[in-house]
């Protein structure tokens, strides 16, 4: 009995001093820790106003509980299936046109030849992805003006007739499809041109003594070797599909395209910022933050049973 | 012996088609850098042209009846340059504070002798999957007393989780043997880190510092979110009003309306331009970055 006290005393003391000996890693961690716990534990515990009507006069403490009140308000609303279905084919597009065109362009630069013109290409084509979105959108904007915007002076030229482009719901998934396309066509290149550059020389060369021409071996060893980068990489998507670039939409978004172009994230700032209604935003917030984060174990446990790769 | 043979013919029967494939190749890969430079080259070339030339469509690579009036008009624009001060200094401060606590984070995460640094590790992973969203954190801001504040603006985003954990995972990669010895020279944490660690890995500490300069000058949402005083807006929100919200046009005088679009484009290009002066040389960081990244997974 004293004894067993005593051996637990030890270990207390032998803990602590251990403790001691990292004193100054923990007074390095401090500033850190004093970050995480006021701006991203803090505000998961402000997720409780989602469960309270919220009220500025009365705070956090001792504003009404509520209960699932404004969970059921956003889900009996109109808004519930449009925000969700913009955003999943916004992910979806993405998915469908932008992905394949990274690869292929990983595959198209990964056959030239002189340095100096890869070197080139490559600077150019990452590019884009350093300007801010306010620029690009700024761009977009821009060019698609039906009165001054390049893009109607062509469609002008051509006979055509001047679009409002941006005030039409139905242009809006493409335009933004294709601003993100022009932004990380290069950038999400690199991934897989790291990749290619990974698989076995001697592929290639057995390809090309059975008579591979370059196409074939593009297809029969090119890409079946990349083959788990791009398995991993949408796994990876698939646990962000709930997150659009909404501080990006926000920019292009305008009361006539709303139908289209509204995804949580702004609608979420809408209500919440602009209209005032925290609670009911923030319920809104917390339902795409638990939905995301769900997709994102999924995603891993996925990965993980596929390839052999996994977050954690 | 067979592949010594094999080899010189299988050259030249390929030759052609392959000829062919690289020229196809070089075609579609100018098109695309093409198809990427050009809307800069036009916001250039329109920010110089003449009013009525935007409007009726005639600039295509070249200024049309070059001028500079446009940007004369920017450049008397008040708030341009206290935005353009407000953005240096956001992106130059952040980027301090940034790079020290991603640094102290991730070497103390990294030693094995602070007990109970897995759970810490766990506990900052998490954030980046789950968090609390846009409103709780306006409201802790607000709580806080940091609503309209430059402090808004460097806080909230002070440690970016992801590269905590990249730099963590290139600490663990130092020899302990490296540290023990400088402890037994009489080095505690902080000298360890700093008079050994450091210099050693200045390449990532660049890298990481890039990625956060960037994401700095570039971001323009915090101060959407925190800030409603436009002495203390950065540059992005200034380019937001004047082409995306029409501020300049609406409130101004008859001769402002007259260059309405060419001011639009100067001012795209006013805010552009330091990006694409640095980036070409701090784009191989960049790359890295992505390796490094790449690695991890």
């Amino acid at each position: 009995m004293h004894k067993k006290r005593n051996a637990r005393l030890k270990g207390r003391v032998r803990l602590w001093r251990r403790i001691w000996a990292a004193k100054y890693l923990y007074l390095m961690f401090f500033p850190v820790f004093l970050y995480y716990a006021f701006f991203r534990y803090a505000p998961m515990g402000g997720l409780v106003i989602a469960f309270k009507d919220f009220n500025a006069f009365l705070g956090f403490d001792r504003s009404p509980w509520v209960g699932f009140k404004f969970f059921n308000q956003f889900f009996n609303s109109i808004y519930l299936w449009r925000l969700v279905r913009n955003t999943l084919l916004i992910n979806l597009y993405d998915l469908l046109f932008n992905f394949p065109a990274s690869i292929i362009l990983a595959l198209l630069l990964n056959e030239v030849q002189n340095k100096r013109f890869k070197k080139a290409a490559q600077t150019i084509t990452y590019l884009p992805y350093f300007i801010s979105s306010v620029v690009i959108a700024s761009m977009v904007v821009q060019f698609l003006s039906p009165s001054s915007g390049i893009i109607n002076h062509f469609i002008a030229a051509l006979g055509g007739e001047r679009q409002y482009f941006m005030t039409q719901p139905d242009s809006f998934r493409s335009i933004y499809t294709i601003m993100n396309l022009w932004k990380n066509i290069g950038w999400n290149s690199i991934i897989f041109l790291a990749a290619i550059s990974g698989i076995n020389g001697e592929l290639y060369e057995a390809c090309m003594i059975d008579g591979g021409g370059h196409l074939r071996r593009m297809w029969h060893i090119t890409l079946p070797g990349i083959a788990s980068t791009i398995v991993v990489l949408i796994i990876m998507r698939l646990g962000h599909v709930m997150d659009a670039g909404y501080e990006t939409i926000l920019l292009l978004q305008n009361n006539a395209n709303l139908e289209t172009s509204d995804v949580i994230g702004t609608y979420v700032y809408r209500r919440g910022l602009r209209g005032g209604e925290y609670s009911y935003a923030t319920a809104v917030g917390m339902f795409q933050s638990v939905i995301g984060f769900s997709m994102v174990i999924m995603a891993n446990y996925l990965s993980r049973r596929y390839s052999e790769t996994s977050l954690w | 012996m067979t592949a010594g043979v094999l080899k010189p013919s299988n050259r030249i029967r390929v030759s052609t088609s392959r000829k062919v494939f690289l020229v196809i190749n070089t075609v579609l890969l100018l098109l695309l850098c093409a198809a990427m430079l050009y809307p800069v080259i036009f916001v250039t070339a329109a920010s110089f042209s003449e009013e009525t030339a935007i409007l009726k469509g005639e600039v295509t690579i070249f200024p049309v009846r070059a001028h500079i009036k446009a940007y004369e008009k920017v450049f008397h624009y008040p708030l341009l340059w206290r935005s353009y001060g407000n953005t240096l200094l956001y992106t130059g401060l952040g980027t301090l504070i940034n790079l020290v606590l991603t640094v102290c984070g991730a070497w103390a995460l990294s030693q094995k002798k602070m007990v109970g640094r897995r759970i810490l590790t766990l506990l900052c992973t998490f954030t980046m999957f789950f968090n609390g969203g846009m409103i709780p954190t306006f409201l802790v801001i607000k709580e806080l007393k940091l609503l309209n504040t430059i402090w808004a603006i460097l806080l909230p985003g002070a440690v970016s989780t992801y590269n905590m954990i990249l730099m963590r995972t290139f600490f663990l990669a130092i020899p302990q043997s490296l540290v023990e010895a400088a402890e037994l020279d009489g080095c505690n944490d902080f000298g360890v880190l700093f008079r050994i660690v450091l210099p050693l890995s200045l390449a990532s500490l660049m890298t990481i510092g890039m990625f956060y300069a960037v994401a700095h000058w570039n971001s323009y949402f915090s101060a959407v979110l925190y800030l409603s005083k436009p002495e203390l807006y950065p540059l992005q929100i200034i380019l937001r009003q004047v082409v995306l919200m029409n501020e300049i046009v609406e409130n101004a005088s008859s001769t402002e309306n007259v260059m309405a679009e060419g001011i639009k484009y100067a001012t795209i290009v006013v805010a552009m331009l330091p990006m694409l002066c640095v980036y070409p040389f701090v784009q191989r960081y960049f790359v890295k970055g992505v390796m490094i990244g790449s690695v991890k997974e």
